[in-house]
């Protein structure tokens, strides 16, 4: 009785007339779920690559499926992976690793990849990119747009205040300091240009690993079952960034966009910002003046985290799907691909062997804003990488924001978000 | 001493003003979206009257964004939508109005449920049940959940009673079989309504958001609204040009229509009798 | 009754569509909610096992589900009767022979054509901090700048003033047309007898309005609950959960984390909710309304 409902329904619902059938064809198709997460034309750039992949690899097709940010394309991706339609790949935060592989819906590349150069292959990237890519000794997520935070400076407005424009601040107790000279009032005491801008409203665990880091802490651990946020080094972080605005007031009070900060910077509002390398090229293009890219000031050590989005590949595609996604993985991440695309949008490239081709020797030669990202990954972390991540990122997102907009005191935050985080993650352990 | 006449002037004015200026705070935004969109993003924030207006944000977002598929696919959606609406309401409300059966209104009880909790508040369960059908990531996905409409049985229903039975009796007499009478009597005098609801459910299924949110996931069966959440929610810097301009691009059909066709939106919904 | 077999089976005939599709989306999801609530979310290596009230009790710990539940009676209690006093203002006002009577009826009602997800994108600009809108104005009075969508205490205000902008022009077209059903010759009479303005308006317009009231109230209401499109635009639920009211709580919980068993869990707080609406409605309905 089911059944027969079942089919006459389905049958009633189609005759509709509404459903677009994909046509089949001899070709196999690869769609690939992806996220823009940073300024510029990204959507027109995929859209080129997969273009000149298909030239270069007739009978594959490649279907780029533009999915929003990072956690709406996650949010999608398992959505389709759930309702039985899951596309081949996705770019997904390296962050969302296991929650990925929790719900069992991608699968290890070591699990596809047959020969000896292909498995040489794994051996290119950047080690701080791969270690948030592995569970159990598996990789499941090839790095492809990776980025590390970086300190942006107006060199113009840093003359303009009697600093030196070549030079960023080097550490916390600087970059306060230069804030404080950097912000600007009118006669009515309202604020015209602003100090430094940390955004705190969009990737804000991400940033303020940035500040962690710098001052020594680690907020989790490989296993991804324990988190550290109630700790006396993660206050004096979260503390520092609260006062620039409360105490300092060269930063705006509180939440601060992540979408709005790159524009804010372009147009001259804020003399510094924390954004992602990503953005380089946006603000290059944009900026009307001079600028300097810097590492994160340290306080006690320099640190930042690796961020951004790896390649999945997700479960029950059949084999000949799975090779052709990875001939298009191994496309998009060779080292000219690699290296076209942080020109084209500032996210680090992926492998050494990138930054030694002909077209990035180039560009860097006279930007060396450029390599920055690059340089800062001796010193890098991997983000956040947690069981339920997206659960977990929201609790620190949560005791941040209290704290920022003046809600909640530091250590009822931090105590609270560390209940909530343990709670979430006890059954994991 | 003012006179009571003119009081009454003096109250007529504050009257008036008090109108006029609600609707400016209510145009507001619109007024806005249509000047962000007509100019560049250097002069969104600063109102400059004297700077050139420019066609190119319209341009710029119709390409970063596949528009005219989303605009197929709601277009597609909400005739389907409506026409099976009619289709089953019509049936639905003419039994429950004019065939008497057993257990009429506690089934009519029963369909009223669906005023109070809409398909919206059952997302995680209606999921399933597409997921069981099937059919996620499709046109007629989004559209199942509203087909059968409690709104627009109940307003039919009422109006079909409404409609006196002497011409259902004059038709009887013809020979007509239901199917006619409903055809050819009842129909015709509800055409009010028909408009009424018609309106109604377009707008809203145009504009609908949630449920298509998370019943669709590739471009090719988006609807505008989720088509421009996407959009607007890139990371990137925020171009309030652009994004006013897809803004205006998304609800220009229906403002569109609702400036042809205001008079008779807000007659039909007076003549339908609701209230 | 005497019921003729024969127009039964038309009856049924003619129902069975709608009601088919109406007991498949609604009444057994409703059903379908409360038992999925008793039982644990479907994970990979551990199927869906029942586990009684766990879930009720992993919801009432979570202390952002009390948040969610707070805001969203705060939300509603805000815009219920702000648009009904709106609405009602709206309709009085282009009702009447006033200039630009036209222009006014489109001002009031256009915000409801226009998608709340287009919309919102517009208001996140007028809140903008420094050079949005609102802040503009303000510097120009001198007004100490506030950042709106992004403090705790008015972000849920500003999503509020979103809603009723929406609502209220639609709320208005309701009384237009029950305005227009009053008789002339009543507040010709009340006139001619000497009573004000405000008589007339307090004690023969508004009580004939009363059904009107109560229909716009109880929509109003169930908006309140359902309403969630602008939430997502312009606050995403934050700063720390000021705006999440249940619905959106629901699709994080749901379609974020994919946690089934909680979400369940909170459909059926939702339709409690709403249960409760519903009684509330049919009790005032069959006592304070006059009807003719």
């Amino acid at each position: 009785m089911l059944t027969f409902n079942r089919r006459l329904f389905s049958a009633m619902a189609l005759a509709l007339g509404l459903a677009a059938t994909p046509v089949m064809a001899a070709d196999v198709e690869v769609r690939f779920y992806y996220p823009v997460a940073v300024g510029g034309p990204v959507t027109k750039i995929i859209d080129d690559y997969a273009a000149s992949f298909e030239k270069e690899h007739p009978g594959i097709k490649i279907k780029p499926v533009y999915a929003g940010d990072y956690v709406q394309t996650l949010g999608k991706a398992l959505t389709a992976v759930k309702g039985g339609d899951s596309p081949e790949l996705a770019i997904l935060l390296a962050a969302d690793l296991m929650t990925l592989t929790d719900d069992d819906a991608v699968i290890p590349f070591d699990d596809v990849l047959k020969s000896n150069a292909d498995k040489a292959w794994l051996g290119g990237f950047y080690p701080a990119f791969m270690e948030n890519a592995r569970v159990k000794g598996k990789t499941y997520g090839i790095p492809f747009q990776r980025s590390t935070p970086v300190l942006y400076w107006n060199k113009d407005m840093f003359k303009a205040a009697g600093l030196d424009p070549d030079q960023g601040p080097k550490n916390w107790d600087e970059m306060r300091e230069f804030a404080k000279k950097l912000t600007k009032k009118d006669a009515s005491g309202a604020v015209t240009q602003w100090g430094i801008e940390i955004p705190s409203d969009g990737n804000t665990l991400w940033l303020f690993t940035g500040l962690t880091t710098t001052n020594g802490v680690r907020l989790n651990n490989a296993e991804g079952d324990k988190v550290t946020i109630d700790h006396p080094k993660v206050a004096e972080a979260l503390n520092y960034w609260y006062n620039l605005s409360k105490v300092d007031g060269s930063q705006p009070s509180g939440l601060i966009n992540w979408g709005t900060t790159p524009r804010d910077f372009i147009e001259g509002r804020t003399a510094m910002i924390w954004h992602t390398t990503g953005n380089l090229t946006n603000v290059r293009t944009n900026a009307k003046f001079p600028f300097g890219v810097a590492f994160l000031p340290k306080n006690s050590q320099y640190g930042a985290p690796t961020g951004g989005g790896n390649f999945y590949m997700f479960k029950g595609i059949s084999a000949e799907k799975q090779a052709a996604a990875l001939t298009f993985v191994q496309w998009m991440t060779a080292p000219e691909r690699a290296a076209d695309w942080s020109i084209k949008t500032g996210y680090v490239a992926t492998q050494p062997a990138a930054y030694e081709t002909a077209a990035m020797k180039a560009y860097t030669a006279d930007f060396q804003q450029a390599i920055v990202a690059r340089d800062q990954l001796q010193h890098a972390v991997p983000e956040v990488t947690v069981h339920d991540n997206q659960r977990v990122t929201k609790v620190f997102n949560d005791a941040v924001q209290a704290v920022i907009t003046g809600s909640k005191s530091t250590e009822a935050a931090l105590k609270d978000a560390q209940r909530d985080a343990d709670r979430i993650l006890k059954e994991f352990k | 001493m003012i006179s009571s006449q003119q009081t009454g002037f003096i109250a007529r004015i504050i009257n008036t003003a008090a109108a006029w200026l609600l609707g400016l705070v209510w145009l507001l935004p619109l007024l806005f979206a249509a000047w962000a969109a007509f100019h560049t993003s250097a002069n969104t924030a600063k109102l400059d009257f004297m700077a050139p207006i420019t066609l190119s944000n319209f341009a710029t977002a119709w390409a970063s964004a596949p528009f005219a598929r989303y605009f197929l696919n709601t277009a597609l959606l909400v005739t389907g939508i409506l026409i099976a609406q009619f289709i089953l309401c019509t049936l639905a409300a003419f039994a429950f109005a004019r065939l008497p059966f057993r257990g009429r209104e506690a089934l009519f009880s029963l369909v009223l449920i669906q005023l109070i909790v809409a398909p919206d508040i059952l997302l995680v369960e209606n999921y399933r049940t597409i997921k069981w059908l099937g059919l996620v990531d499709t046109l007629p996905a989004i559209a199942l959940p509203y087909l059968a409409s409690a709104f627009g049985i109940f307003l039919l229903r009422q109006t079909f009673k409404t409609i006196p039975t002497e011409l259902e009796d004059a038709a009887r007499v013809e020979g007509c079989g239901w199917f006619n009478i409903l055809w050819r009597v009842y129909v015709p005098l509800a055409k009010p309504v028909y408009l009424a609801y018609g309106l109604v459910s377009v707008s809203w299924h145009w504009n609908n958001f949630l449920w298509p949110l998370i019943i669709t996931n590739s471009v090719e069966n988006r609807p505008l609204t989720v088509g421009l959440s996407v959009f607007a929610s890139l990371d990137q810097g925020i171009d309030w040009s652009i994004i006013t301009a897809a803004t205006l691009l998304s609800s220009s059909p229906l403002l569109l229509g609702f400036f042809l066709f205001q008079r008779q939106f807000v007659q039909s919904f007076i003549r339908a009798g609701i209230r | 009754m005497n019921y003729k077999p024969q127009t039964t089976i038309t009856a049924w005939l003619l129902v069975m569509p709608a009601v088919a599709l109406l007991g498949m989306f609604t009444h057994v999801p409703m059903i379908g909610s409360v038992l999925h609530s008793f039982y644990s979310t479907e994970r990979p290596r551990r199927p869906s096992r029942f586990v009684g009230l766990d879930n009720y009790d992993s919801m009432l710990d979570d202390p952002i589900f009390w948040k969610a539940l707070i805001n969203n009676l705060i939300y509603a209690l805000g815009s219920v009767p702000f648009s009904i006093a709106l609405a009602l203002a709206m309709a009085l006002f282009v009702n009447e022979r006033i200039t630009g009577r036209g222009f006014l009826r489109l001002a009031y009602f256009t915000p409801t054509v226009m998608p709340m997800i287009a919309v919102a994108n517009i208001w996140i600009f007028f809140f903008t901090p420094d050079y949005g809108l609102i802040e503009q104005v303000s510097q120009f009075f001198h007004l100490p700048a506030h950042n709106w969508l992004g403090s705790t205490n008015t972000a849920l205000f500003c999503v509020t003033l979103v809603a009723v902008w929406k609502e209220a022009g639609f709320f208005m077209v309701f009384y237009l047309a029950a305005l227009q059903q009053i008789p002339n010759d009543l507040k010709e009479a009340a006139r001619l007898e000497g009573a004000s303005g405000w008589a007339i308006f307090s004690q023969i317009t508004f009580p004939l309005l009363m059904p009107t009231t109560l229909f716009i109230m109880i929509n109003a209401l169930i908006n309140a609950f359902r309403v969630v499109d602008h939430i997502f635009v312009m606050t995403g639920g934050g700063p720390n959960n000021a705006t999440t009211v249940l619905l959106f709580r629901l699709y994080e919980i749901g379609f974020k984390y994919f946690d089934h068993g909680q979400a369940s869990a909170l459909s059926v707080v939702l339709l409690a909710v709403l249960g409760m609406i519903a009684l509330g409605q049919f009790l005032l309905f069959d006592r304070k309304v006059h009807y003719q």
